[in-house]
């Protein structure tokens, strides 16, 4: 008994100590996760004169990836973003956040257009009605315009098979 | 790169000694005819100083900016304030609650527009909540436990520690311990030796040493 007591404290600060481990402190859960997508009306960058609505996209699923021409980590999910918009599973739509329209137009001619459609948004006001603090983001969401799933940092070949591939799938088949 | 270097600094001395003389007093009567013309401006930049304007376009949002920011969690530099933070985040959260505060906005809708966008997890003080209990209570029911757990402990070995006793001999025997002058003797003999052995090694460590 009188061992055991301190090997019973060992026990439960290790455990605690081996939650820790696992768990990565930038990935800060989104409160806006089963919440309405935040609206928005932004231009679009190839057509300027084209003004882009979140409302335009009700009754489909699609993902938000926020994206900039600075951001290295971008173009590391870049190709994986691709491959998904020919997929054709889902349409993606780029949110260009504080960026410079050049800059970005140059940028995804070189390494590829995935979006459905560019949306600008230079001064980053939409991006903090999204919670973005880190890009890239993507958000899913679903056909009633709701945040189902954000994905904090470059989408992986792993993250888009297991999570966000299934849960898009899961969500067209709903009504 | 050092041999061109060199190779230059010889051609130099070989043939243009005279043309980096004229050279040298070209440049200086250029920089005394440039000191004749720049000293009014010096002067009056000197006598027409102004205090630094502050940064902050206005003192009383700034300040309470700065209040409500030193409790709010940059999320770029997880442990950094809003308010120490450099970060463009950081920036962009400052920019937005100057903003916020000029509009009108209350210092509880200001938190509660973080809270909606970036989670609890921006707030330096923790709202209570059922996710939050054992955050906020933990260390209490540990302190609680483990005073229990002193009083039980030194309780019992209060109870552990019995007078013992001594049959007639024992007791005999310990007055005599106590009474007796030879364990003081034993006592000193012992730390002669000890003083003695000391001397003896400190002898051998000098021997080494020389």
């Amino acid at each position: 008994m009188r061992y055991l007591i301190p090997l019973f404290a060992f026990v439960v600060l290790a455990l605690f100590l081996f939650a820790g481990l696992s768990l990565n402190p930038r990935q800060v859960p989104s409160p806006l996760i089963d919440k309405p997508a935040p609206e928005f009306e932004l231009y679009s960058l190839h057509e300027p004169e084209k003004i882009f609505s979140s409302r335009d996209n009700l009754g489909k699923v699609w993902l938000l990836n926020v994206w900039a021409s600075w951001c290295v980590a971008c173009r590391d999910e870049h190709p994986l973003l691709v491959q998904l918009a020919n997929s054709g599973v889902v349409p993606i739509f780029g949110l260009n956040y504080k960026d410079e329209d050049a800059t970005a137009k140059k940028w995804l001619k070189h390494f590829g257009d995935p979006y459905a459609t560019s949306i600008v948004d230079p001064d980053g006001s939409v991006g903090i009605d999204y919670g973005v603090y880190g890009v890239p983001e993507t958000y899913v969401i679903d056909k009633q315009g709701i945040i189902r799933h954000k994905q904090i940092g470059p989408v992986t070949a792993d993250s888009l098979q297991n999570t966000i591939i299934p849960l898009i799938v899961e969500l067209q088949g709903r009504t | 790169m050092m041999s061109l270097n060199g190779l230059s600094i010889n051609g130099l001395k070989q043939n243009s000694c005279c043309k980096v003389l004229k050279y040298f007093r070209r440049v200086m009567g250029a920089a005394a005819i440039l000191t004749v013309f720049m000293l009014p401006l010096i002067t009056q930049a000197e006598t027409g100083y102004k205090e630094a304007a502050p940064v902050a376009e206005d003192l009383e949002i700034e300040q309470r900016m700065l209040t409500l920011t030193e409790d709010l969690r940059c999320l770029v530099c997880q442990n950094e304030t809003i308010a120490d933070s450099r970060a463009d985040f950081s920036n962009d959260m400052r920019r937005i609650i100057r903003e916020q505060i000029k509009a009108g906005k209350t210092d509880p809708e200001i938190i509660d527009f973080l809270v909606e966008r970036y989670g609890d997890f921006v707030l330096y003080n923790p709202p209570m909540k059922n996710t939050t209990l054992l955050l906020w209570f933990g260390p209490l029911i540990f302190f609680i436990f483990s005073t229990l757990f002193m009083i039980k402990y030194l309780k019992g070995r209060r109870m552990q520690i019995k007078e013992a006793n001594l049959t007639e001999d024992e007791q005999k025997k310990v007055a005599a311990l106590l009474d007796s002058d030879d364990l003081h003797d034993q006592q000193s003999n012992l730390g002669q030796e000890q003083a003695q052995q000391t001397e003896i090694s400190e002898k051998n460590n000098k021997g080494n040493n020389v």
